[in-house]
């Protein structure tokens, strides 16, 4: 815990890591216009994350994937209440000071877009504004939050509606967690150099038995029971991107795209809302077997999907990062 | 009659209740994070916490819990930091939204701006004990406050928005637009429990 000093980094994360609190026990889900993102604050979203390409469609389509154009962030900052987050690449932190200047809420540098930087990451202690980065591990978990990061997101595999990588990552960051606390005080300089982290950081995880930024999950969730399954192996909060607005059965690249301003066809629009309510109920009573039932009954389709183990490794967007 | 260990449920739904539980627990009380209407039952008091007020109306609306807590927070001694303090406002703003409309106050959301206009300040309070350190995220303003609200503590002009109470009391009934939960200083929280104490 950030301890009461007044000085001007620790003000400012606790500032950070306030507002990731305030986002605990909900869905944050990706929106690609402003009608997407009315029907996220009206399933009871926490927050959404402003992109123009959810990844399953980065995926199918190529191409670099870059921050989302001011225009239309803006205009999902007009549209609704909820924090609104945007996406920029892995060390570019012109996107991030154009983000800052835009006040989007949270800013994710993030593994989904084309990596900028293939040493660096960005160094969030130089902004104002929260960051949240990826992690498949305690090691990858840690150097995020040394560089600034007031929140983490275990990585999954984005765009693929297949949680097991998303189930892989938190499983290994809360083993490397509790390993860490039976470690005596003078093994735990060996255990920072094997986790290539901060020692500091690293004595703090051993003595509270967990990060002291909170942590949530992303990657791969696209039904009910993913939702709940993820909260209750940890997470504090899922980020659903592809699973909302992806139709069941094949993935649309032009789906929400919307450049003529055109909104979902209404029967899309059903099926978009009910995922989305689904997934919402499922997150907050994820330990409530019977409402998760209720949710799953509810919930109109999931997104095909894309099997993780048939993507070649060079293809995972989760090896993006340092 | 309330025992002298009372037992104190936090609004379970989403947001910053973890931190109110466990520093309610800290100050001897009994505490139940609640999801359901039925869990509502043996509580001698509630905390409704910070985090969205859309996603909490969101969830009160199904399965009739919304109305079963409108019940309770009329009956019973309810703190309300952030969102929790628009649910129980009389008149909400910025967009207008529903409310259980038990506290006599005008709250605007989201009146300081986005998370870049966040701030941690420090102000006197009538609570003893000197200033009282106090957390805004995102934070709501309250432009009025009925004849029957006491202020507890203003939040001075800040950025051309003209000073506000950000702390008050009804009866048996706190509000906050701060988060008292992510300072260490426990005595808002202490105020809670001996409100909930004296409650008959």
């Amino acid at each position: 815990m950030a301890n009461n000093n007044g000085n001007h980094t620790s003000t400012s994360l606790r500032l950070k890591t306030g507002l990731a609190e305030m986002l605990k026990g909900g869905v944050i889900m990706d929106v690609m216009d402003v009608d997407q993102a009315i029907i996220a604050e009206k399933a009871g979203a926490v927050a959404v994350m402003a992109l123009e390409r959810v990844p399953a469609m980065i995926r199918a389509q190529g191409g670099v994937a870059r921050m989302s154009h001011p225009g239309m962030i803006k205009a999902i900052q007009k549209a609704v209440s909820i924090p609104v987050m945007a996406k920029v690449r892995i060390g570019h932190f012109v996107e991030a000071q154009v983000l800052e200047t835009l006040s989007v809420d949270f800013i994710d540098e993030s593994e989904v877009l084309t990596p900028a930087d293939e040493l660096h990451h960005i160094d969030k202690h130089a902004f104002k504004t929260p960051f949240v980065c990826g992690a498949k591990d305690l090691g990858e978990a840690l150097r995020r939050i040394a560089e600034g990061a007031a929140l983490i997101r275990t990585k999954g595999e984005p765009g693929t509606g297949d949680v097991i990588h998303a189930v892989r990552h938190m499983r290994q960051i809360t083993s490397e967690i509790k390993a860490l606390t039976v470690l005596s005080d003078q093994e735990l300089y060996a255990a920072a150099k094997n986790l290539r982290a901060p020692y500091e950081l690293v004595v703090s995880v051993a003595r509270t038995g967990k990060l002291p930024v909170p942590n949530f999950s992303a990657g791969g969730i696209a039904t009910p029971a993913d939702a709940a399954l993820m909260m209750q192996l940890g997470a504090e909060t899922v980020f659903v991107g592809s699973g909302i607005f992806m139709k069941e059965g094949n993935i649309r690249l032009e789906v929400g795209l919307a450049p003529n301003g055109q909104p979902l066809a209404p029967e899309e629009r059903a099926e978009a809302e009910s995922r989305a309510t689904a997934i919402v109920r499922a997150a907050t009573h994820f330990d409530d077997p019977a409402i998760v039932a209720e949710a799953s009954e509810d919930c109109l389709g999931a997104m095909k999907g894309l099997a993780v183990g048939t993507i070649e490794v060079a293809d995972m967007m989760q090896n993006r990062g340092w | 009659m309330i025992p002298s260990t009372p037992t104190i449920g936090v609004l379970a739904l989403q947001g910053a209740f973890e931190v109110h539980a466990r520093r309610l627990a800290s100050l001897g009380a009994n505490t139940a994070l609640i999801r359901t209407p039925e869990q509502l039952a043996p509580l001698d008091a509630l905390v409704l916490p910070g985090g969205e007020s859309t996603t909490f109306l969101w969830h009160l609306e199904r399965s009739g819990f919304y109305d079963i807590l409108n019940a309770f927070v009329r009956t019973k001694p309810v703190f309300g930091t952030c969102a929790g303090c628009i649910l129980l406002a009389k008149e909400v703003s910025n967009p207008a939204q529903k409310s259980f409309g038990v506290l006599d106050i005008s709250v605007e959301r989201n009146a300081y701006g986005r998370q870049n206009d966040s701030a941690i300040l420090t102000s006197e309070t009538i609570l003893p004990g000197g200033p009282l350190e106090m957390v805004f995220i995102r934070a709501p303003r309250i432009s009025r406050i009925g004849p029957g609200v006491e202020s507890l503590a203003n939040r001075e002009t800040t950025g051309g928005i003209a000073a506000s109470p950000v702390l008050i009391r009804q009866g048996n009934l706190l509000a906050a637009t701060f988060h008292p939960e992510l300072s260490e200083d426990t005595r808002v929280h202490q105020l809670f429990l001996d409100i909930v104490r004296s409650a008959t």
